[in-house]
Protein backbone atom coordinates (compact mmCIF):
# COMPACT_ATOMS: atom_id res chain seq x y z
CA UNK A 1 0.00 0.00 0.00
CA UNK A 2 1.34 3.42 -0.84
CA UNK A 3 2.34 6.14 1.50
CA UNK A 4 1.21 9.54 0.53
CA UNK A 5 3.41 11.55 -1.75
CA UNK A 6 3.62 8.58 -4.12
CA UNK A 7 -0.08 7.95 -4.37
CA UNK A 8 -1.31 6.71 -7.74
CA UNK A 9 -3.61 4.16 -9.34
CA UNK A 10 -0.73 1.71 -8.84
CA UNK A 11 -1.29 2.02 -5.10
CA UNK A 12 -4.14 -0.46 -5.48
CA UNK A 13 -1.85 -3.09 -7.01
CA UNK A 14 -1.55 -6.12 -4.84
CA UNK A 15 0.79 -9.13 -4.89
CA UNK A 16 -1.93 -11.51 -6.04
CA UNK A 17 -0.02 -14.73 -5.59
CA UNK A 18 0.89 -13.89 -2.03
CA UNK A 19 -2.58 -12.58 -1.26
CA UNK A 20 -4.31 -15.69 -2.57
CA UNK A 21 -2.07 -17.94 -0.48
CA UNK A 22 -2.61 -15.78 2.59
CA UNK A 23 -6.42 -15.90 2.23
CA UNK A 24 -6.46 -19.65 1.59
CA UNK A 25 -4.29 -20.38 4.63
CA UNK A 26 -6.50 -18.17 6.79
CA UNK A 27 -9.67 -19.82 5.46
CA UNK A 28 -8.41 -23.24 6.48
CA UNK A 29 -7.30 -21.99 9.89
CA UNK A 30 -10.62 -20.28 10.63
CA UNK A 31 -12.65 -23.31 9.58
CA UNK A 32 -10.49 -25.62 11.64
CA UNK A 33 -9.92 -23.57 14.78
CA UNK A 34 -12.83 -21.14 15.08
CA UNK A 35 -15.80 -22.40 13.13
CA UNK A 36 -15.19 -26.16 13.35
CA UNK A 37 -16.96 -26.68 10.02
CA UNK A 38 -15.95 -28.94 7.13
CA UNK A 39 -16.52 -26.74 4.11
CA UNK A 40 -18.03 -23.58 2.64
CA UNK A 41 -21.50 -22.73 1.33
CA UNK A 42 -21.64 -19.76 -0.97
CA UNK A 43 -24.37 -18.03 -2.93
CA UNK A 44 -23.14 -17.17 -6.42
CA UNK A 45 -24.65 -14.36 -8.45
CA UNK A 46 -22.38 -14.44 -11.47
CA UNK A 47 -20.73 -11.27 -10.15
CA UNK A 48 -17.04 -10.79 -9.57
CA UNK A 49 -17.12 -10.91 -5.75
CA UNK A 50 -18.97 -14.19 -5.30
CA UNK A 51 -16.98 -15.76 -8.15
CA UNK A 52 -13.65 -14.84 -6.58
CA UNK A 53 -14.80 -15.93 -3.12
CA UNK A 54 -15.92 -19.30 -4.51
CA UNK A 55 -12.66 -19.74 -6.40
CA UNK A 56 -10.67 -18.97 -3.23
CA UNK A 57 -12.73 -21.50 -1.27
CA UNK A 58 -12.06 -24.16 -3.90
CA UNK A 59 -8.36 -23.37 -3.84
CA UNK A 60 -8.25 -23.50 -0.04
CA UNK A 61 -10.42 -26.57 0.55
CA UNK A 62 -10.85 -28.45 -2.71
CA UNK A 63 -13.96 -28.37 -4.89
CA UNK A 64 -15.72 -31.16 -3.00
CA UNK A 65 -15.83 -29.04 0.15
CA UNK A 66 -17.55 -26.09 -1.51
CA UNK A 67 -21.31 -25.97 -2.15
CA UNK A 68 -22.60 -23.25 -4.47
CA UNK A 69 -26.14 -21.92 -4.63
CA UNK A 70 -27.80 -20.09 -7.51
CA UNK A 71 -30.87 -18.24 -6.21
CA UNK A 72 -32.41 -16.06 -8.92
CA UNK A 73 -35.91 -14.60 -8.75
CA UNK A 74 -38.38 -12.94 -11.09
CA UNK A 75 -36.46 -9.66 -11.27
CA UNK A 76 -32.98 -11.13 -11.71
CA UNK A 77 -31.17 -10.14 -14.88
CA UNK A 78 -30.93 -12.81 -17.56
CA UNK A 79 -27.16 -12.78 -17.42
CA UNK A 80 -27.23 -13.54 -13.69
CA UNK A 81 -28.28 -17.13 -14.36
CA UNK A 82 -25.94 -17.49 -17.32
CA UNK A 83 -22.91 -16.26 -15.39
CA UNK A 84 -23.66 -18.00 -12.10
CA UNK A 85 -23.99 -21.29 -13.99
CA UNK A 86 -20.76 -20.48 -15.78
CA UNK A 87 -18.72 -20.05 -12.58
CA UNK A 88 -20.20 -23.23 -11.08
CA UNK A 89 -19.29 -25.21 -14.16
CA UNK A 90 -15.87 -23.56 -14.33
CA UNK A 91 -15.08 -24.48 -10.72
CA UNK A 92 -16.72 -27.90 -10.91
CA UNK A 93 -18.33 -27.59 -7.49
CA UNK A 94 -21.50 -29.31 -6.21
CA UNK A 95 -24.41 -26.90 -6.48
CA UNK A 96 -28.13 -26.32 -6.37
CA UNK A 97 -30.31 -24.01 -8.45
CA UNK A 98 -33.17 -22.67 -6.35
CA UNK A 99 -35.43 -20.00 -7.82
CA UNK A 100 -36.75 -17.96 -4.87
CA UNK A 101 -39.69 -16.32 -6.70
CA UNK A 102 -42.17 -18.68 -5.03
CA UNK A 103 -40.85 -17.88 -1.55
CA UNK A 104 -40.95 -14.16 -2.29
CA UNK A 105 -44.55 -14.53 -3.45
CA UNK A 106 -45.40 -16.46 -0.29
CA UNK A 107 -44.13 -13.66 1.96
CA UNK A 108 -45.95 -11.11 -0.17
CA UNK A 109 -42.84 -9.37 -1.46
CA UNK A 110 -44.02 -8.47 -4.96
CA UNK A 111 -47.34 -7.06 -3.69
CA UNK A 112 -45.65 -5.14 -0.85
CA UNK A 113 -43.08 -3.69 -3.25
CA UNK A 114 -45.64 -2.63 -5.86
CA UNK A 115 -47.89 -1.10 -3.18
CA UNK A 116 -44.94 0.94 -1.86
CA UNK A 117 -44.04 2.16 -5.35
CA UNK A 118 -47.66 3.15 -5.98
CA UNK A 119 -47.51 5.52 -2.99
CA UNK A 120 -45.24 7.62 -5.22
CA UNK A 121 -46.29 6.61 -8.74
CA UNK A 122 -49.98 5.61 -8.63
CA UNK A 123 -50.02 4.42 -12.26
CA UNK A 124 -47.29 1.81 -11.54
CA UNK A 125 -48.68 -1.53 -12.62
CA UNK A 126 -48.26 -4.67 -14.67
CA UNK A 127 -45.26 -4.60 -16.96
CA UNK A 128 -43.62 -1.64 -15.21
CA UNK A 129 -40.10 -1.86 -13.83
CA UNK A 130 -38.38 0.28 -11.23
CA UNK A 131 -35.29 0.96 -9.18
CA UNK A 132 -33.96 3.31 -6.52
CA UNK A 133 -31.19 5.75 -7.49
CA UNK A 134 -29.26 8.49 -5.73
CA UNK A 135 -27.67 11.48 -7.37
CA UNK A 136 -23.94 11.63 -7.98
CA UNK A 137 -21.99 12.97 -5.04
CA UNK A 138 -20.99 15.89 -7.33
CA UNK A 139 -24.42 16.71 -8.75
CA UNK A 140 -25.64 18.91 -5.94
CA UNK A 141 -24.49 20.69 -2.81
CA UNK A 142 -27.04 19.07 -0.59
CA UNK A 143 -27.95 15.65 0.68
CA UNK A 144 -27.84 12.59 -1.55
CA UNK A 145 -31.38 11.41 -1.07
CA UNK A 146 -33.03 8.52 -2.89
CA UNK A 147 -35.28 8.79 -5.93
CA UNK A 148 -37.47 6.21 -7.56
CA UNK A 149 -37.13 5.58 -11.29
CA UNK A 150 -40.00 3.70 -12.91
CA UNK A 151 -40.41 2.64 -16.51
CA UNK A 152 -43.70 1.66 -18.12
CA UNK A 153 -44.04 -1.19 -20.57
CA UNK A 154 -44.03 1.35 -23.41
CA UNK A 155 -40.69 2.75 -22.20
CA UNK A 156 -42.00 5.92 -20.54
CA UNK A 157 -39.70 6.75 -17.61
CA UNK A 158 -40.67 8.67 -14.46
CA UNK A 159 -38.27 9.80 -11.75
CA UNK A 160 -39.57 11.03 -8.39
CA UNK A 161 -37.93 11.81 -5.08
CA UNK A 162 -38.78 9.20 -2.47
CA UNK A 163 -40.47 10.43 0.69
CA UNK A 164 -39.76 8.65 3.96
CA UNK A 165 -42.60 6.12 4.14
CA UNK A 166 -42.44 4.66 0.61
CA UNK A 167 -38.64 4.63 0.81
CA UNK A 168 -38.69 2.58 4.02
CA UNK A 169 -41.38 0.27 2.67
CA UNK A 170 -39.47 -0.38 -0.57
CA UNK A 171 -36.22 -1.10 1.25
CA UNK A 172 -37.94 -3.29 3.85
CA UNK A 173 -39.65 -5.35 1.15
CA UNK A 174 -36.55 -5.63 -1.03
CA UNK A 175 -34.48 -6.87 1.90
CA UNK A 176 -36.58 -10.04 1.82
CA UNK A 177 -34.48 -11.10 -1.19
CA UNK A 178 -31.15 -11.09 0.60
CA UNK A 179 -32.60 -12.57 3.78
CA UNK A 180 -34.34 -15.42 2.00
CA UNK A 181 -31.15 -16.25 0.12
CA UNK A 182 -29.23 -16.32 3.39
CA UNK A 183 -31.85 -18.55 5.00
CA UNK A 184 -31.33 -21.08 2.19
CA UNK A 185 -27.55 -20.81 2.48
CA UNK A 186 -27.75 -21.65 6.17
CA UNK A 187 -30.09 -24.56 5.49
CA UNK A 188 -27.39 -26.13 3.35
CA UNK A 189 -24.63 -25.12 5.77
CA UNK A 190 -26.45 -26.89 8.59
CA UNK A 191 -27.20 -29.90 6.42
CA UNK A 192 -23.58 -30.28 5.33
CA UNK A 193 -21.96 -29.02 8.54
CA UNK A 194 -20.33 -26.25 6.49
CA UNK A 195 -19.79 -22.54 7.16
CA UNK A 196 -21.36 -19.74 5.09
CA UNK A 197 -19.08 -17.37 3.22
CA UNK A 198 -20.08 -13.74 2.71
CA UNK A 199 -18.80 -11.98 -0.38
CA UNK A 200 -18.44 -8.25 0.33
CA UNK A 201 -15.40 -6.44 -0.99
CA UNK A 202 -13.88 -3.62 1.04
CA UNK A 203 -15.99 -0.85 -0.50
CA UNK A 204 -19.17 -2.70 0.35
CA UNK A 205 -18.00 -3.75 3.81
CA UNK A 206 -16.62 -0.34 4.80
CA UNK A 207 -19.55 1.65 3.41
CA UNK A 208 -22.24 -0.67 4.72
CA UNK A 209 -23.59 -1.79 1.37
CA UNK A 210 -25.30 -4.91 2.63
CA UNK A 211 -28.49 -6.05 4.30
CA UNK A 212 -28.23 -6.84 7.99
CA UNK A 213 -29.00 -10.53 8.46
CA UNK A 214 -29.18 -10.77 4.67
CA UNK A 215 -26.06 -10.72 2.55
CA UNK A 216 -24.33 -9.18 5.59
CA UNK A 217 -24.74 -12.44 7.51
CA UNK A 218 -21.92 -14.95 7.19
CA UNK A 219 -19.42 -16.96 9.19
CA UNK A 220 -16.47 -15.72 7.18
CA UNK A 221 -15.92 -12.86 4.71
CA UNK A 222 -12.73 -13.76 2.83
CA UNK A 223 -12.40 -10.66 0.61
CA UNK A 224 -13.79 -7.94 2.90
CA UNK A 225 -10.31 -6.40 3.20
CA UNK A 226 -9.78 -6.12 -0.58
CA UNK A 227 -10.63 -3.06 -2.62
CA UNK A 228 -12.83 -3.83 -5.62
CA UNK A 229 -9.92 -3.21 -8.01
CA UNK A 230 -7.91 -5.80 -6.10
CA UNK A 231 -10.77 -8.32 -6.37
CA UNK A 232 -10.50 -7.93 -10.16
CA UNK A 233 -6.74 -8.54 -9.92
CA UNK A 234 -7.36 -11.75 -8.00
CA UNK A 235 -10.07 -12.73 -10.50
CA UNK A 236 -7.58 -12.58 -13.34
CA UNK A 237 -4.97 -14.55 -11.39
CA UNK A 238 -7.56 -17.18 -10.41
CA UNK A 239 -8.72 -17.56 -14.01
CA UNK A 240 -12.29 -16.37 -13.50
CA UNK A 241 -14.01 -16.42 -16.93
CA UNK A 242 -13.67 -13.17 -18.83
CA UNK A 243 -17.46 -12.73 -19.23
CA UNK A 244 -17.72 -12.46 -15.44
CA UNK A 245 -14.74 -10.13 -15.17
CA UNK A 246 -16.23 -7.84 -17.84
CA UNK A 247 -19.68 -7.58 -16.24
CA UNK A 248 -20.29 -4.09 -14.75
CA UNK A 249 -20.93 -4.19 -10.99
CA UNK A 250 -24.67 -4.43 -10.49
CA UNK A 251 -26.94 -4.81 -7.51
CA UNK A 252 -29.28 -7.13 -9.47
CA UNK A 253 -31.91 -6.37 -6.87
CA UNK A 254 -34.47 -4.23 -8.69
CA UNK A 255 -36.54 -5.00 -11.78
CA UNK A 256 -34.86 -2.14 -13.68
CA UNK A 257 -31.16 -2.65 -14.27
CA UNK A 258 -29.19 -0.82 -11.59
CA UNK A 259 -25.45 -0.35 -11.45
CA UNK A 260 -23.86 0.12 -8.03
CA UNK A 261 -22.62 3.65 -8.74
CA UNK A 262 -26.14 4.98 -9.32
CA UNK A 263 -27.50 3.50 -6.12
CA UNK A 264 -24.91 3.55 -3.44
CA UNK A 265 -21.41 4.70 -4.17
CA UNK A 266 -22.26 7.58 -6.54
CA UNK A 267 -18.89 7.12 -8.29
CA UNK A 268 -17.48 4.32 -10.48
CA UNK A 269 -15.71 1.73 -8.38
CA UNK A 270 -12.21 2.60 -9.63
CA UNK A 271 -12.63 6.18 -8.42
CA UNK A 272 -14.34 5.06 -5.20
CA UNK A 273 -11.47 2.64 -4.50
CA UNK A 274 -8.93 5.43 -4.88
CA UNK A 275 -10.96 7.81 -2.75
CA UNK A 276 -11.36 5.22 0.02
CA UNK A 277 -7.70 4.20 -0.10
CA UNK A 278 -6.71 7.88 -0.28
CA UNK A 279 -8.78 8.72 2.76
CA UNK A 280 -7.52 5.67 4.67
CA UNK A 281 -3.93 6.64 3.81
CA UNK A 282 -4.46 10.32 4.70
CA UNK A 283 -3.73 11.45 1.13
CA UNK A 284 -4.36 15.22 0.90
CA UNK A 285 -7.45 16.05 -1.22
CA UNK A 286 -5.27 18.20 -3.52
CA UNK A 287 -3.12 15.20 -4.44
CA UNK A 288 -6.08 12.90 -5.05
CA UNK A 289 -7.90 15.59 -7.04
CA UNK A 290 -4.97 15.83 -9.45
CA UNK A 291 -4.87 12.06 -9.88
CA UNK A 292 -8.62 11.67 -10.50
CA UNK A 293 -9.09 14.88 -12.48
CA UNK A 294 -11.58 16.08 -9.87
CA UNK A 295 -11.50 19.45 -8.17
CA UNK A 296 -10.45 19.64 -4.53
CA UNK A 297 -13.98 20.34 -3.30
CA UNK A 298 -15.21 17.18 -5.00
CA UNK A 299 -12.62 15.05 -3.21
CA UNK A 300 -13.40 16.75 0.08
CA UNK A 301 -17.08 16.03 -0.47
CA UNK A 302 -16.32 12.39 -1.24
CA UNK A 303 -14.21 12.10 1.91
CA UNK A 304 -17.12 13.54 3.92
CA UNK A 305 -19.56 11.18 2.21
CA UNK A 306 -17.37 8.20 3.18
CA UNK A 307 -17.57 9.31 6.81
CA UNK A 308 -21.32 9.88 6.52
CA UNK A 309 -21.88 6.38 5.21
CA UNK A 310 -19.67 4.86 7.93
CA UNK A 311 -21.71 6.67 10.53
CA UNK A 312 -25.09 5.90 8.98
CA UNK A 313 -24.38 2.20 8.49
CA UNK A 314 -22.61 1.53 11.80
CA UNK A 315 -25.82 -0.15 12.94
CA UNK A 316 -25.40 -2.79 10.25
CA UNK A 317 -22.05 -3.90 11.65
CA UNK A 318 -23.18 -4.10 15.26
CA UNK A 319 -23.90 -7.48 16.81
CA UNK A 320 -26.86 -7.71 19.20
CA UNK A 321 -25.94 -5.36 22.04
CA UNK A 322 -26.18 -6.35 25.68
CA UNK A 323 -26.94 -4.13 28.64
CA UNK A 324 -24.21 -5.95 30.51
CA UNK A 325 -21.44 -8.15 29.18
CA UNK A 326 -21.68 -11.86 29.88
CA UNK A 327 -17.97 -12.58 30.23
CA UNK A 328 -18.29 -16.34 30.25
CA UNK A 329 -19.34 -16.38 26.59
CA UNK A 330 -17.86 -13.15 25.26
CA UNK A 331 -16.20 -13.50 21.88
CA UNK A 332 -13.42 -11.12 20.97
CA UNK B 1 -47.28 30.79 14.41
CA UNK B 2 -44.77 32.93 16.31
CA UNK B 3 -41.01 32.56 15.91
CA UNK B 4 -40.77 31.10 19.41
CA UNK B 5 -43.61 28.68 18.76
CA UNK B 6 -42.08 27.50 15.49
CA UNK B 7 -38.72 26.77 17.08
CA UNK B 8 -40.38 24.99 19.99
CA UNK B 9 -42.41 22.83 17.61
CA UNK B 10 -39.25 21.80 15.75
CA UNK B 11 -37.34 21.24 18.99
CA UNK B 12 -40.12 19.12 20.44
CA UNK B 13 -40.14 16.94 17.33
CA UNK B 14 -36.35 16.48 17.37
CA UNK B 15 -36.22 15.70 21.08
CA UNK B 16 -39.10 13.23 20.95
CA UNK B 17 -38.28 11.58 17.63
CA UNK B 18 -34.47 11.43 17.63
CA UNK B 19 -33.44 11.78 21.29
CA UNK B 20 -36.12 9.74 23.10
CA UNK B 21 -37.09 12.75 25.19
CA UNK B 22 -33.59 13.60 26.42
CA UNK B 23 -32.53 17.05 25.24
CA UNK B 24 -28.80 16.42 25.72
CA UNK B 25 -27.83 20.08 25.38
CA UNK B 26 -29.63 20.63 22.10
CA UNK B 27 -29.35 24.31 21.21
CA UNK B 28 -31.01 26.22 18.40
CA UNK B 29 -27.74 26.34 16.47
CA UNK B 30 -26.61 22.75 17.19
CA UNK B 31 -25.62 20.99 13.96
CA UNK B 32 -27.79 17.89 13.82
CA UNK B 33 -25.42 16.21 11.39
CA UNK B 34 -22.18 17.01 13.22
CA UNK B 35 -23.67 15.84 16.49
CA UNK B 36 -24.86 12.71 14.67
CA UNK B 37 -28.42 13.32 15.83
CA UNK B 38 -29.67 12.65 12.29
CA UNK B 39 -28.40 10.66 9.32
CA UNK B 40 -29.69 10.39 5.77
CA UNK B 41 -32.88 8.61 6.85
CA UNK B 42 -33.21 11.25 9.57
CA UNK B 43 -33.22 13.91 6.85
CA UNK B 44 -36.14 12.14 5.19
CA UNK B 45 -37.93 12.09 8.56
CA UNK B 46 -37.28 15.80 9.07
CA UNK B 47 -38.56 16.66 5.60
CA UNK B 48 -41.71 14.62 6.17
CA UNK B 49 -42.21 16.43 9.49
CA UNK B 50 -41.73 19.92 8.03
CA UNK B 51 -44.04 19.23 5.09
CA UNK B 52 -46.73 17.80 7.36
CA UNK B 53 -46.48 20.26 10.23
CA UNK B 54 -46.06 23.49 8.24
CA UNK B 55 -47.97 22.56 5.09
CA UNK B 56 -45.06 23.23 2.77
CA UNK B 57 -43.38 21.34 -0.04
CA UNK B 58 -39.58 21.01 0.26
CA UNK B 59 -38.11 21.09 -3.26
CA UNK B 60 -35.04 19.08 -4.31
CA UNK B 61 -32.94 22.26 -4.47
CA UNK B 62 -33.85 23.10 -0.88
CA UNK B 63 -32.48 19.83 0.51
CA UNK B 64 -29.28 21.40 1.79
CA UNK B 65 -27.73 21.64 5.26
CA UNK B 66 -28.25 25.41 5.21
CA UNK B 67 -32.00 24.74 5.44
CA UNK B 68 -32.16 21.63 7.59
CA UNK B 69 -29.09 21.18 9.78
CA UNK B 70 -30.26 23.01 12.92
CA UNK B 71 -33.36 24.43 14.55
CA UNK B 72 -32.21 27.93 13.54
CA UNK B 73 -31.64 26.84 9.93
CA UNK B 74 -35.06 25.22 9.70
CA UNK B 75 -36.69 28.29 11.18
CA UNK B 76 -34.95 30.59 8.69
CA UNK B 77 -35.90 28.25 5.88
CA UNK B 78 -39.54 28.23 6.96
CA UNK B 79 -39.50 32.03 6.97
CA UNK B 80 -38.52 32.02 3.30
CA UNK B 81 -41.28 29.52 2.52
CA UNK B 82 -43.89 31.69 4.19
CA UNK B 83 -42.66 35.00 2.76
CA UNK B 84 -44.57 36.37 -0.20
CA UNK B 85 -42.52 35.79 -3.34
CA UNK B 86 -42.88 39.35 -4.74
CA UNK B 87 -43.78 42.88 -3.72
CA UNK B 88 -44.86 42.74 -0.08
CA UNK B 89 -47.10 45.79 -0.34
CA UNK B 90 -49.34 44.06 -2.84
CA UNK B 91 -49.29 40.69 -1.18
CA UNK B 92 -52.14 39.35 0.89
CA UNK B 93 -51.74 38.27 4.43
CA UNK B 94 -48.80 36.16 5.39
CA UNK B 95 -48.06 34.51 8.64
CA UNK B 96 -45.06 35.52 10.73
CA UNK B 97 -43.36 32.51 12.19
Amino acid sequence: MSTHGTFSAESLKTDVEHEVERICTKLRTILKEDLKRRGIVIGVSGGIDSSVTAALAVRALGKDRVFALEMPERHSAGETETLSSMIIEHLGVPSEHRNITGILEAVGFYQLYDDAVRMVIPEYGKGWKSKIVTSSVFENNGFNLPSLVAQSESGCTIKKRLPLTPYLHIVAATNFKQRIRKMIEYYHADRLHYAVAGTPNRLEYDQGFFVKLGDGAADIKPIAHLYKSQVYQLAEYLGIPEEIRRRPPTTDTYSLSQEQDEFYFSLPYRSMDLCLLGKNSSVPPEELAALLDFNVEQVQKTYREIDNKRSTTRYLHLPPLLVQEVPEVSVK
Amino acid sequence: MTMHKTKETIRKYIVENFLFGEEEGLKDDTSLLEKKIIDSTGILELVAFLEREFSIRVSDEELVPENLDSIDNMHQYLLTKKMPPVDCSSAGTWIAI
